[in-house]
């Protein structure tokens, strides 16, 4: 069998990915720029049997893929800044109830309606912390249309592995670009179906006990097993509770699924970094225009390379840690005013030999951008 | 089944407070369902935020209680992916028609198979009595110390014009009536909206002067009519309650499933 080549948008890269997954159900709300993510999927969804449904606003979508979870389905909705503030809400319950789910969030300008047809990495904060109180959360990117599949399938499978809502932080430029994907043939990506439980019908299940290796066997509404699903702290059976015990734990269960499995979550790619005295740190499109400029420099004899982080949270802090430490220059290319560059900072022995290269203007940071930086950083001029 | 083999006997007694129209209201929807013969594992109860979403807590169903507002959108969410369950929302005034407003038009107009029961107490209980969107004017709450100014909505109405295609009013007086009602608004293929009238003694009634909930209840009595009443002709300002509205209308997810084939069928 020859493998699927396809010359498309960012955007129907992730809707490939997320149907080779098994995606079955989508809900959504149009907006610039990730309303393609939507329109494809109302097409190609119901040709599986799949479900698609324009909701009346962005909160009711990230509420209805919660609902379509419960009954035991992969789901996603798809959106961009505005939108994601207002699911932030519902994202606090995925997290809460520990329901798996995919969150898009094409990145543009903010805040409020900002630049919507322009590109931005503003994001990655309010990814982390959007949602109200403590929390831990999962999100990854990718700066092209193989690693945009790629992520999104593998969005879904940390999705069921954790129990968690995971959170693909793609940008404008991966969005509408187009380029070549090619589609793996099935089997090639091992996906996570969802656990369920082994308990037979008419025996105690507990819906939030952890298994011995941490995970949580669910159970589907319409199943033998009838439980219940809150908000609020709960016990193993979902019930509500305020026993300090009981809060406490719950807690530290939901950040500590996470973070105790940083490095298994963490994805990310080197470029020429073995000998690299100045190492770029990167993501999304910016980390295009960042290995362009090391290809460009590498040749004139610069000791310079790229990591490309794909796993933005929980924060590969072991990874930049192992290629920065003995940088002379970390310089962090991001699309906004230094998000990751603050978390590199906090993460580095030598924070001092941290710098910021970025555009916050709406424009696609270029090679020529960055090497002007690194010239001012070098105390070089430009 | 015995009508106690519905509820999660561990819970109770049940949070509400003595006098509190919504445990009559739990009452009236255990038989509605008991009288169906409906299978548990086939029951999904949806609630949002406040007093009367904790009804789902007390069902031994699947149960999904959620945030503010935002129960019918996950209803929606738990119906569409799985249309065999049976799913029923239960709702206060300000959580289906405040915050919520937005979710019940639009569960209404699409007419997907949702039972949405508003308990109407016309008061934020849980956070100690402010007003709602159903208080109406010249009521008294803890946000409206010189009487309340808002217009009020009448839920009948606005499911009438939002497209539900069953449309009933009842109250907490009217008991048999009430599980009558929950029970054809279940058998209903479409969106059932059920208003029942739910007395808040402790805010309600306490800030407005109304007495307790037997004074409370009697008003409800007193307050309203069968619809087409002669009562109705002599007084017009009684309440009816009964059965507004019950159409065949396109179900929303049948329709989908019609999309389906359409898709699956190719072009």
């Amino acid at each position: 069998m020859t493998r699927q080549i396809k010359f498309i948008q960012g955007n129907e890269a992730c809707v490939e990915g997320a149907l080779y997954a098994g995606l079955d159900f989508f809900a959504g709300y149009p907006i610039t720029p990730s309303t393609e993510i939507a329109e494809h999927l109302s097409r190609r969804l119901p040709q599986r049997g799949g479900k698609f449904i324009q909701m009346e606003d962005e909160i009711a979508s990230m509420c209805a893929i919660i609902g379509a979870s419960l009954t035991g389905h992969k789901v996603l909705t798809a959106t961009s800044g505005p939108g994601f503030s207002l699911k932030q809400e519902a994202l606090g319950y995925a997290v809460m109830a520990e329901i798996p789910c995919v969150i898009v969030n094409v990145q543009r300008g903010g805040p409020s309606t900002g630049v919507p047809t322009h590109v931005s990495q503003g994001d990655v904060m309010q990814a982390r912390w959007g949602t109200h109180g403590d929390h831990s959360i999962v999100a990854l990117t990718a700066s092209n249309h193989q690693d945009v599949f790629a992520m999104t399938v593998e969005a879904f499978n940390i999705a069921e592995t954790y129990r968690t809502p995971v959170i693909l932080l793609f940008d404008e430029v991966i969005g509408h670009m187009r380029e070549r994907l090619e589609i793996p043939e099935q089997g090639e990506i091992p996906l996570v179906e969802r656990l369920r439980t082994a308990v037979q019908g008419g025996v105690d299940y507990h819906p939030y006990l952890p298994r011995e290796d941490g995970r949580l066997p669910m159970s589907d509404f319409g199943d033998v097993h009838r439980y219940n699903v809150t908000g609020l702290v709960h016990d193993m059976w979902g019930f509500p509770s305020d026993n300090p015990k009981i809060v406490h734990g719950l807690l530290r269960h939901l950040v500590d699924k996470i973070e105790n499995n940083a490095n298994q979550m963490a994805r990310y790619k080197t470029f020429y970094l073995e000998d690299a005295e100045t190492v770029l740190v990167s993501f999304g499109s910016a980390a295009r225009s960042a290995l362009h400029i090391v290809e460009s420099l590498r040749p004139r004899g610069e000791k310079i390379g790229l990591l490309e982080l794909q796993t933005l949270w929980p924060f590969p802090a072991d990874v930049i840690n192992q290629y920065c430490n003995a940088a002379k220059y970390t310089v962090v290319v991001e699309m906004n005013m230094g998000q990751v560059c603050q978390m590199v900072k906090t993460t580095v022995r030598h924070p001092e030999r941290v710098f910021l290269a970025n555009r916050i203007d709406g424009v696609f940071i270029t090679p020529t951008d960055i090497k002007n930086i690194l010239r001012l950083i070098k105390g070089k001029g430009v | 089944m015995a009508v106690r083999d519905y509820i999660r006997q561990r819970f109770f007694p049940h949070l509400w407070c003595s006098g509190c129209g919504h445990g009559i209201v739990l009452n009236g929807l255990i038989r509605a369902v008991e009288r169906l013969g409906m299978s548990r594992n086939e029951m999904v109860m949806v609630s949002g935020i406040g007093c009367s979403s904790r009804i789902s807590g007390y069902m031994d169903f699947h149960t999904l209680h959620t945030i503010h507002g935002r129960a019918l959108a996950f209803a929606t969410g738990v119906k569409l992916s799985k249309p065999e369950l049976n799913v029923i929302v239960p709702m206060g005034d300000g959580d289906a028609l405040s915050i919520g407003g937005n979710h019940f038009i639009h569960a209404a107009r699409r007419n997907i198979d949702i039972t949405a029961i508003v308990m109407n107490n016309r008061i934020y209980g849980m956070t100690g009595g402010q007003y709602s969107p159903l208080s109406g004017p010249g009521i008294m709450a803890t946000t409206a110390p010189y009487s309340n100014i808002d217009q009020g909505f009448d839920v009948v109405e606005m499911a009438k014009a939002a497209g539900a295609t069953f449309v009933a009013r009842t109250t907490t007086y009217h008991v048999q009536q009430m599980a009558d009602i929950i029970r054809a608004a279940i058998l209903h293929e479409g969106f059932s909206v059920v208003e029942v009238m739910s007395q808040c003694p402790t805010y309600f009634g306490r800030k407005n002067k109304q007495g307790g909930a037997v004074d409370m209840m009697k008003r409800m009595k007193a307050d309203t009519t069968p619809i087409g009443s002669k009562a109705k002709a002599e007084h017009p300002e009684l309440i009816e309650r009964g059965i507004f509205v019950q159409l065949d209308k396109p179900e929303y997810c049948s329709e989908y499933n019609r999309i389906i084939e359409r898709a699956m069928g190719g072009k």
